[in-house]
């Protein structure tokens, strides 16, 4: 069916009459997905001129491609090309298929907020999974709600937000923090903590929180110190000599990006044996270990709500499919399946909205359920966007994969404005 | 009692203090060297110097791959011949592009840095196309990543000696070459007077492709070794080319002498500054230090007398 400019112009004499017929046909000479389009007219799906037709809707992605955060947002990209190709497969979306349209942010702010308003003003996208650090996601998001777009953000983030043009699929910091420290004060009896991080909002942010739970919540429990270093820092001696002098029972460590490398490098180089010395970290995935080498950051503990090794079909199944599209060598981390929610958060959405329009999932997005997501159970929280999830420990193996040695027991509940931890 | 640290971890500190002083100002000569080169004797501005680094460490990890699929028991012996094949590599590289791009730009050294800057973005986007744009993992023998137990509470890391050894055998070899060998001293007659150097014979054009070859593949050697220390993906060349300049225009363009002294002093500041303040203090008051200093001495610490 050619695209007809019909599609925005719902009035259009001549396409009731086309509706109509459709109709009238006997379902049976159909393709289903046809037959389920004229089940829900465009028309009636599309109320504010969204690039939907009556077998296609458009959507959009948007990550780097290019630059320096091109190595972490690969895996995203790839996960939500995965999502929409099954989404595609199984019917599509009201029996839509999704067009993707993706653009490069190049790793550069305001080439994110450019891109999005290309996306949502002349792609007209119904809906848009991207971003990755906070500086995009803040970069996009005056255009987002200026021109009332939908976005499905990945990354596990700093909190502190909460948008109706925004769904955040990976954890706010509360919910990977506060039951890793719990549990690491519990199970390894850690009273001294040591902080150290890239130098940048989401690091600070979540050592305060880190601190203040410290301090505040857990009974005995002291930071003995913080540390930052600006993104890229590829030195870390003099921190680590710190570390071996105020000998911390946990160093807990937010270094991202290629710091990340060279801490851990350092650190085993120093002398510093992580299966003796309790390191948890809350920025390394199975994504970052393939930089890192499994071998040097063997016996660390991760913090987050999703590993590569979670064994539960879903995930078997959501594993094969990714390396089946991607090659047997692709690792999965934290941020990738997160990724991989939003297309499928975005279908049940608009399904149980009946209708894509941004204004109806916004509101019907509260208590949406994906129970085949690969970390199990999850659900959008009723009323600030953000997904109720677990928590799990990894431990880090010298094959680069985590071995999962804690979950918490239920869903945590998202609470981006944490209070007392501010 | 100082700091609430007692007297024997004072002690032990100080000595591995002192220690990754002296491995980072080993990293810093050797990443400045290949530039000092190039900058100092040439004049370019090498924008991509950091990009022939990541060669060197891409370089590192296509050899560490192939001993692990072909021999897998000369394993242990990898990384020397993984420094061989990046010093060429790179140096091959970087005579092509000199060749190529830098040779037309002698009489505008401002416009190198920019036709440099581009370089180093193609190569990004090669090295991104051809390696993927995540990082990748060097695998190195077992040996070189321990460290060494001198006492209870002082550990030094064995990459960080193999740096430094390093270190010290190519800043001698840059030496004997620059000030000790007949191809010095015509390097030399060029950067002060390239007229008249080919007015007595000497081939200009091969000295400058050999002496750019030479620094970038210096730069292979750094890349190669950091593959200890640091990351390897298409954008970490980026990491290090600010310090790398840093520790050559505050040393003195043109002066070998300078960039060691000048390696010296930063490491030096920075790891103790690091030491007492958190991370991101210690490089900003080092920064603000080298600029205040070059406000009063804009040549840098060290400068080569030439008539211009």
């Amino acid at each position: 069916m050619p695209e007809a400019p019909s599609d925005r112009t719902p009035s259009s004499p001549f396409r009731r009459h086309l509706l109509m017929g459709m109709a009238a046909l006997p379902a049976a000479t159909l393709l289903p997905r046809l037959a389920r389009a004229a089940e829900k007219p465009t028309a009636e799906v599309n109320t504010t001129g969204l690039a939907v037709t009556d077998d296609t809707v458009t959507c959009g992605i948007l990550h780097s491609l290019s630059g320096t955060m091109a190595l972490s947002e690969t895996g995203a990209t790839e996960a939500e090309k995965l999502a929409i190709s099954q989404i595609n497969a199984s019917g599509g979306v009201l029996g839509r298929q999704i067009k993707v349209v993706q653009e490069d942010g190049a790793s550069d702010w305001p080439t994110f907020a450019e891109k999005a308003r290309k996306l949502l003003a002349s792609d007209h996208c119904a809906a848009v999974f991207g971003c990755w650090t906070s500086a995009s996601r803040k970069a996009v998001l005056p255009v987002f709600e200026q021109l009332n777009g939908m976005l499905y953000y990945p990354t596990f983030y700093e909190g502190l937000e909460q948008s109706k043009n925004v769904i955040y699929t990976g954890q706010e910091a509360t919910q990977q923090i506060l039951a890793g420290l719990n549990w690491v004060n519990k199970e390894k009896g850690a009273k001294t903590f040591y902080l150290i991080g890239s130098d940048y909002i989401w690091p600070r942010t979540s050592n305060k929180i880190a601190r203040k739970h410290i301090e505040g919540h857990l009974t005995g429990c002291k930071v003995v110190g913080e540390d930052y270093f600006p993104l890229g820092s590829t030195q870390f001696n003099s921190v680590i000599n710190k570390i071996k002098l105020t000998k911390p029972d946990v160093i807990y460590a937010d270094v991202v990006g290629g710091s990340n490398v060279a801490f851990y490098k350092q650190l085993k180089a120093a002398g510093i044996d992580l299966k003796k010395q309790t390191l948890m970290t809350i920025s390394v995935t199975e994504d970052e270990i393939v930089g890192i080498g499994g071998e040097n950051i063997a016996g660390a503990y991760a913090c987050m709500k999703y590993f590569q090794s979670l064994d539960n079909p879903n995930n078997v199944a959501f594993v094969a499919a990714f390396k089946k599209m991607f090659g047997e060598k692709s690792v999965i981390g934290d941020v990738t399946q997160a990724a991989y929610l939003g297309p499928w958060l975005w279908k049940l959405t608009v399904e149980k909205a009946g209708g894509f329009d941004v204004d109806k999932i916004a509101a019907a997005s509260g208590g949406v359920v994906f129970d085949k997501a690969p970390e199990g159970y999850v659900r959008i929280h009723n009323t600030n966007h953000h997904l109720w999830s677990r928590t799990r420990i990894g431990l880090a193996q010298a094959d680069g994969q985590f071995k999962v040695v804690y979950e918490t027991p239920d869903l945590i509940e998202p609470n981006p404005f944490p209070a007392g931890y501010q | 009692m100082l700091f609430g640290y007692s007297l024997g971890d004072l002690g032990s500190i100080m000595a591995m203090q002192g220690f990754a002083g002296l491995i980072l100002f080993s990293v810093f000569l050797l990443m400045a060297l290949g530039l000092a080169i190039i900058f100092g004797q040439m004049g370019v501005i090498n924008m991509a110097h950091g990009e022939f680094m990541i060669l060197g460490a891409y370089v590192t990890y296509l050899n560490s791959q192939a001993f692990t699929a072909w021999m897998p028991s000369m394993f242990a012996a990898s990384f020397a011949v993984g420094i061989v094949f990046a010093f060429f590599a790179a140096g091959l590289a970087g005579m092509f592009v000199e060749w190529a791009l830098i040779r037309h730009l002698y009489k505008r050294p401002l416009d190198t840095l920019l036709a440099t800057w581009g370089l180093s973005l193609i190569m990004q986007q090669i090295f991104r196309s051809i390696f993927g744009a995540r990082e990748v993992g060097v695998e190195l023998p077992g040996w070189m990543m321990g460290s060494v137990s001198a006492s209870a509470s002082i550990d030094i890391p064995i990459n960080g000696i193999i740096v430094m050894v390093l270190t010290l055998m190519i800043t001698i070899a840059v030496y004997l070459l620059i000030f000790r060998s007949n191809w010095g001293k015509q390097v030399r007659a060029v950067v002060q007077n390239r007229g008249m150097a080919s007015a007595v014979g000497i081939d200009t054009g091969r000295v400058d492709r050999y002496t750019f070859g030479i620094g970038c593949g210096i730069a292979g050697v750094a890349g190669s070794a950091f593959t200890m220390i640091g990351s390897t993906s298409p954008t970490a060349g980026q990491l290090y080319i600010v310090d790398t300049f840093l520790v050559v225009v505050f040393g003195g363009a043109g002066s070998l002498g300078g960039t060691i002294a000048s390696a010296f002093t930063i490491s030096q500041a920075r790891s103790t500054l690091e030491f007492f303040l958190s991370g991101s203090m210690a490089q900003v008051v080092v920064l603000l230090a080298v600029v205040g200093i070059l406000m009063l001495r804009p040549q840098g610490l060290f400068v080569l007398k030439v008539r211009r």
